[in-house]
């Protein structure tokens, strides 16, 4: 068993517990436990049962391009995360002077990622709950035309991932310095007219998800994201908040610390005053939504839901939708100007010292930090990925949402928490290495 | 009632893995639809809420055995299953996180962790078929998209699904891929390694990594010597096969302790 079993004896008359044992439709295994009583939530739980793998000890005693290769598979949805926020950190450590070109050649893999990942949860995962049907699957008996835009949109996001990187999954490409090879132009050319139907099928996802009702909630969080002079943010930037934090991206412990709190086996992010905070599309929009592409900026006006985002986290579909149209148009930008460049990579020297670095992952900021010796092995790591830095604010949430729905029907009730749990796109086998089963109390 | 041919009933569940195996077959983006109205998909939890415990005509496991309530998971399973699938590197061959097999996992956990006895966790990770029988098995990290769909379409018309076993360097000879081992002294597993990813690191000019496993009875000694021979130490040519596949059979004694860990007792004893 995970840790205590709830802080009230069990069996109170006036207790209700709603518990959903294997969540769904979410990337990984985890549960929900919410006790209530008096009508007041004593606890407040998002469960992770994922087995813990153990990524901050498998990545010592090995060279940077081999970390690449092992922290990919902390996560199959977004391996280019991993492998981007490490090359950066050893990059910046090493002082490697990164070609223009190859740096655009990597934000066309996040974009490839961020459209695979936001359309698999807008389509398969998250828009089911908005029609109240169980999955895509059974979407797809109603519309099948609407799951067939959210499957090619991702098809085509996996492409730029094969194109460039190798495969979709676990891509091969990137290497410290730049890439192991970097695409011809008319490798990439058959992307183009594949990129216009995806830009106009993300305009369609943003149109179609406008029209979603949501329940009404509103929750206002710390929100913090990447912030960039000149782009949106993706694997560049300072730390910002709503608070006004502003911070270089390797400083990422100066604000934010990891606990592991009794009853988990997990190591968990709040900043250093204690405050759960939020990551994730809705922060971006809210500290960074300035410099969405103007196309994507276009379509967040036009559904008249912005100022819903940084409150109501059932619209975060809408912020991943209006990303999806931010990536699809950056995509197209970058393949229109990409020159190859010269070198695929630049060489590099090792050298011992701290490699630390932030990027956004399509769940939000993944920070990682590398001690690495004067022959470049590896010698300690710290990976802290978005989910677990999500969760204080996922349970508090729960908490804080509870009682609008403790009238509705017990099983309808519990499909509202789960359906809130999913809003927040949870990737449970990112965050499994941190295991984490604290509680929430709400006063 | 018209007759209907019942269709086969399909689970996909996972143990301790990355998730990236299960989304292959989300990643069937063209045949997805078919795939759904051809297969029953009773239990799939990642990516629908309609929920079932079986019995499954076809179950796909991913993930190693890494904790005690998955062994007792697997076995319940088992009993409910026709054609147990294991599918990616970590439930065939263990996956990355076996390399704590070479260690001790209570120094890794209190490594990792304030408070390590809170973690439940089995001493050793471990492929699904050191615990159950499995019908077949999807090689890869991940599962090649045109390997799951040849398993499925074998399923629908009943014949046995063809991968084949030849190594890598195969691949790179048909594709017409200069040998980045001979060529470029990059060390590569690929005379060791079983095809199924298409070379796509040798495509990029990289040495392959061993996604795939090793293809039946793999030369490593020599593979090991070759490496040594394009200038990296010893320690350096075993670090290479510590990967994805490292605690599958014919690659498990070749394996260096990572990180200088004391290795684990008995570690080259097992099965």
């Amino acid at each position: 068993m995970h840790g205590t079993d709830g802080i009230l004896a069990p069996g109170a008359a006036d207790e209700r517990l709603f518990s959903v044992a294997e969540l769904t439709r979410v990337e990984g295994e985890g549960s929900l436990h919410l006790r209530v009583r008096d009508g007041q939530v004593v606890e407040a739980r998002l469960r992770i049962f994922e087995a813990p793998r153990y990524f901050e000890r498998l990545v010592v005693g090995r060279t940077p391009d081999e970390v690449l290769d092992i922290v990919a598979r902390i996560c199959g949805i977004c391996p280019i995360a991993y492998q981007l926020t490490a090359v950066h950190a050893f990059e910046s450590l090493f002082g490697v002077q990164i070609d223009p070109s190859i740096r655009a050649l990597r934000r066309l893999l996040y974009c490839g990622e961020w459209i695979e990942s936001h359309a698999l949860h807008v389509y398969l995962l998250h828009a089911p709950d908005f029609l109240g049907l169980p999955s895509a699957i059974e979407l797809a008996r109603l519309d099948r035309a609407v799951v067939e835009r959210g499957l090619r949109l991702k098809k085509i996001g996996n492409e730029i991932l094969t194109i460039v990187g190798g495969r979709a999954i676990h891509p091969v490409s990137l290497k410290v310095g730049g890439l192991w090879r970097a695409p011809r132009r008319d490798e990439l050319a058959g992307l183009r007219a594949d990129l216009d139907e995806a830009l106009d099928l993300a305009q369609q996802t943003v149109r179609l998800v406008t029209t979603f009702e949501t329940p009404t909630f509103e929750a206002r969080r710390l929100l913090v994201s990447l912030k960039h002079p000149t782009e949106y943010p993706m694997n560049d930037g300072r730390i910002v908040s709503t608070d006004g934090l502003d911070l270089a991206q390797a400083d990422w412990q100066q604000a934010f610390r990891e606990e592991q709190v009794e009853g988990t086996s997990a190591l968990h992010a709040r900043t250093h005053a204690g405050e759960a905070y939020l990551l994730g599309p809705s922060a971006r929009i809210a500290l960074a939504g300035d410099q969405l592409h103007p196309l994507a900026r276009q379509a967040l006006d036009a559904s008249g839901q912005e100022a819903e985002l940084a409150t109501n986290v059932f619209r975060s579909i809408l912020a991943r939708a209006v990303e999806l149209v931010h990536a699809t148009a950056e995509a197209r930008d970058i393949l229109d100007r990409y020159e190859p460049p010269a070198q695929p990579a630049a060489a590099w020297e090792p050298r011992a010292g701290v490699a630390a670095w932030a990027t956004e992952a399509p769940r939000g900021l993944l920070f990682h930090r590398y001690d690495v010796d004067a022959k470049g092995i590896v010698r300690g790591a710290q990976i802290v990925p978005p989910t677990s830095q999500n969760q204080a604010a996922i349970e508090a949430d729960l908490a804080r949402f509870a009682p609008s729905v403790l009238a509705l029907p017990h099983e309808e009730a519990t499909r509202r928490f789960e359906q809130l749990i999913r809003s927040y796109d949870p990737c449970i086998s990112c965050a499994a290495h941190f295991l984490d089963l604290r509680c929430e109390e709400v006063g | 009632m018209p007759a209907v041919r019942t269709r086969p009933r399909v689970g996909v569940v996972k143990l301790t893995s990355c998730d990236g195996c299960q989304l292959t077959l989300l990643d069937l983006e063209d045949e997805l639809l078919a795939i759904a109205e051809r297969f029953d998909i009773v239990d799939f939890p990642e990516a629908t809420s309609v929920r079932s415990d079986g019995p499954y005509d076809v179950l796909f496991v991913e993930g190693s055995i890494s904790a005690p309530e998955q062994v007792e998971r697997l076995h319940e399973l088992r009993a409910r299953t026709t054609k147990l699938v294991a599918i990616g590197a970590c439930a065939t061959a263990g996956g990355i996180q076996a390399l704590r097999n070479w260690a001790n996992v209570a120094d890794w956990s209190s490594s990792v962790y304030p408070d390590p006895g809170l973690l439940s966790v089995l001493d050793r990770v471990t492929p699904v078929s050191d615990h159950v029988t499995v019908d077949a098995e999807l090689r890869g990290c991940p599962i090649s998209p045109d390997q799951l769909r040849e398993f499925l379409g074998a399923a629908l018309t009943g014949r046995r699904p063809q991968f084949p076993d030849e190594a890598v360097c195969l691949e790179c000879k048909r594709r017409g891929i200069a040998c980045v081992l001979v060529a470029g002294d990059q060390p590569c597993l690929g005379p060791v390694t079983r095809t199924g990813c298409g070379a796509i690191c040798p495509a990029v000019g990289r040495g392959c990594y061993g996604c795939f496993g090793p293809r039946e009875t793999p030369n490593v000694p020599a593979l090991l010597e070759r490496f040594q021979e394009a200038g990296l130490e010893p320690d350096e040519a075993a670090r290479k096969l510590a990967g994805f596949n490292a605690w599958a059979e014919p690659l498990r004694p070749f394996i260096p302790a990572t990180g200088g860990e004391r290795p684990a007792e008995g570690h080259d004893a097992r099965n």
